[in-house]
């Protein structure tokens, strides 16, 4: 485990984005900070700038218009960061994909996908300790840090 | 005149779970001049129900709000109800109050967690959200999910409530009564509370009749307005309850609606749990096909009420399908609340209303009805956003002494058709 590991996952900063979302991911990733959930036990916090941030959760479809922001977030985001995708919309695009407001996702470089509409916050708890389980083990990377090539993202299907 | 300037609130800021975006135009302290930008969340859900049928649509309007999760459906289904004259069995009117009712208990809390969160009074949030939890823990007993409950078809619910979950459902909801009364002595008795929200952002009676206010937000001002008893419709016409209005308009009373409708909420629906022990029966007519006609349907959701209206030509999907959505009617409420106080207070004024920018993210095409032209395209939007950036400027003095260069613009009105 190098340096840049150990502290990308001690004490997680987290910054939520939510794209075109209905809500519900979003109510669940907050309410896993709350009492019953409580996960600023393990130091795991909202921030309020992604200049702060450690991981960045994705949540909904992003639309036209929400697609610009996200890449330029991005582009903000201090490296090593982790992008997990919360739900099923970020991942497919569920019911939303024949939208004619509906952007094919932007080549990102997504760390984890935690199904579910919406996941449980036992399921988004449990899909943070995998993936940093998995990085400390050193069997992932960090997807913003490997090379584009070695990153495929699967082609878009044409939207209609 | 002091100098003008735009402090802007989103889209992805800290404050906010959904991406909007206020422009709050501040002359000093004093905010002057508000901006509401949408369209960071619309999906084309309107168009997208067009291509699903009956069934599925009541999926796809879920999802159009996570919070309102049970709302949408609830209008959606009885607007084809009323469409292909489908009629509903008595016991599946009960489950369905009984899951709107529930879902308002959890909005409600969540709405008084996040206004808690708003003031700086986190204490309250985590209160409000750890009892939300036990709401939530009601939901899945009885639908199987904590959001997303997949309970409306159209001619019933898909799921029946068991006779031995009744007693269950009924002591964890004696579990809420304390917790909220707790609540409303937090928020109805505390000194800071008060002199944070009391007499702040006002929205006076005839002001909320002007904007069409809804749900809450109008109770609040005196409005006395409620779907559920003005147009009974579920199981709100047999059961007992009452419909709570304040008078002043302001945050407090905002609050105080909200934490009141709690109990009426909690009443409603041991009264229809008492009444599923005797209604038996099916609880889905199991409609084979729609027929051809025009529904609408009802809500009263959390924040107001909810409209769906249907058409359908007989086939197995609907051939129009529109929302309105409460908050589309509450969101500009705000540009009467919000001028004139101070920035500090504007973030609790604009939470207020509860606003819902995923109910709100409709879209609306201008059309001439005699020759069907659409009234704004593309440029036109352009030239009018111009016109209105070069205005401020002009009030604020920033403007430049050179021409606009979207006025050319303005001379191409037609090509955006």
């Amino acid at each position: 485990m190098t340096y840049t590991i150990d502290a990308l996952t001690k004490s997680l900063n987290v910054f939520h984005l939510a794209g075109s979302a209905c809500n519900n991911c979003d109510i669940e990733i907050l309410d896993a900070l709350t009492p019953k959930y409580d996960l600023e036990r393990f130091g795991i916090t909202l921030v309020g700038s992604i200049r702060h941030a450690d991981v960045l959760l994705l949540s909904g479809i992003f639309n036209r218009k929400a697609t610009v922001r996200l890449k330029e977030l991005l582009v903000q985001a201090p490296k090593p960061y982790l992008v997990i995708a919360i739900g099923g919309c970020p991942a497919t695009g569920l019911m939303f994909r024949d939208s004619y407001n509906f952007e094919a996702p932007p080549s990102i470089p997504i760390d984890a996908f935690i199904p579910g509409c919406p996941p449980k916050p036992e399921a988004i708890i449990s899909g943070v300790v995998t993936v940093i389980g998995a990085l400390r083990e050193g069997a992932i990377v960090p997807g913003c840090l490997q090379e584009p090539e070695a990153n495929p993202q699967p082609a878009p299907e044409a939207v209609t | 005149m002091s100098k003008r300037t735009i402090v802007p609130i989103g889209p992805y800021h800290a404050l906010q779970e959904e991406p909007e975006f206020f422009k709050l135009h501040v002359e000093g302290e004093t905010v002057v001049h508000l901006d509401i930008e949408l369209g960071y969340n619309h999906r084309g859900i309107e168009k997208l129900s067009e291509s699903k049928d009956f069934e599925e649509t009541v999926f796809l309007v879920e999802r159009i709000c996570g919070i309102c999760s049970t709302s949408h459906p609830i209008a959606c289904v009885q607007a084809v109800e009323d469409a292909g004259d489908i009629c509903v069995p008595e016991r599946a009117l009960f489950i369905r109050s009984t899951v709107g009712e529930l879902e308002r208990i959890h909005s409600h809390l969540l709405w008084l967690g996040l206004a808690g969160h708003f003031l700086g009074f986190n204490t309250l949030w985590m209160w409000a959200w750890r009892f939300r939890e036990d709401v939530l823990n009601i939901l899945e007993l009885v639908t199987g999910n904590r959001n997303h409950y997949g309970m409306m078809k159209p001619g019933g619910v898909r799921r029946d409530i068991n006779d031995t979950d009744i007693p269950v459902i009924i002591k964890l909801l004696e579990g809420l009564k304390d917790p909220i009364a707790m609540f409303r002595d937090a928020v109805i008795e505390d000194p800071l509370v008060h002199a944070r929200t009391r007499g702040i952002g006002v929205l006076t009676r005839e002001k909320a009749i002007a904007y069409g206010a809804l749900g809450p937000t109008a109770r609040a001002s005196g409005y006395d307005i409620d779907v559920r008893r003005d147009h009974p419709h579920a199981a709100y016409g047999m059961v007992d309850w009452d419909v709570i209005t304040c008078g002043n308009g302001d945050v407090f009373d905002k609050a105080v609606v909200r934490i009141l409708e709690l109990f009426e909420s909690i009443r409603i629906i041991e009264q229809c749990l008492n009444q599923l022990k005797t209604v038996t029966g099916p609880v889905d007519s199991d409609p084979r096909f729609v027929a051809t006609g025009e529904g609408i349907g009802h809500y009263e959701a959390p924040r107001g009420e909810v409209f769906h209206y249907v058409r359908s030509d007989g086939s197995n999907r609907p051939v129009r399908h529109k929302v309105r959505a409460p908050s589309y009617m509450n969101v500009p409420t705000n540009r009467e609340t919000v001028l004139g106080e101070t920035i500090a207070d504007a973030t609790i004024i604009l939470a207020a209303v509860d606003p819902c920018y995923c109910c709100t993210e409709r879209m609306a095409v201008a059309v001439d009805s005699p020759g069907g032209r659409r009234l704004w395209g593309a440029q036109d939007l352009i030239r009018m956003s111009c016109e209105k950036t070069y205005e401020l400027m002009d009030e604020s003095g920033l403007r430049g002494p050179e021409p606009p260069p979207c006025a050319a613009a303005g001379q191409t009105r037609d090509s955006g058709r």
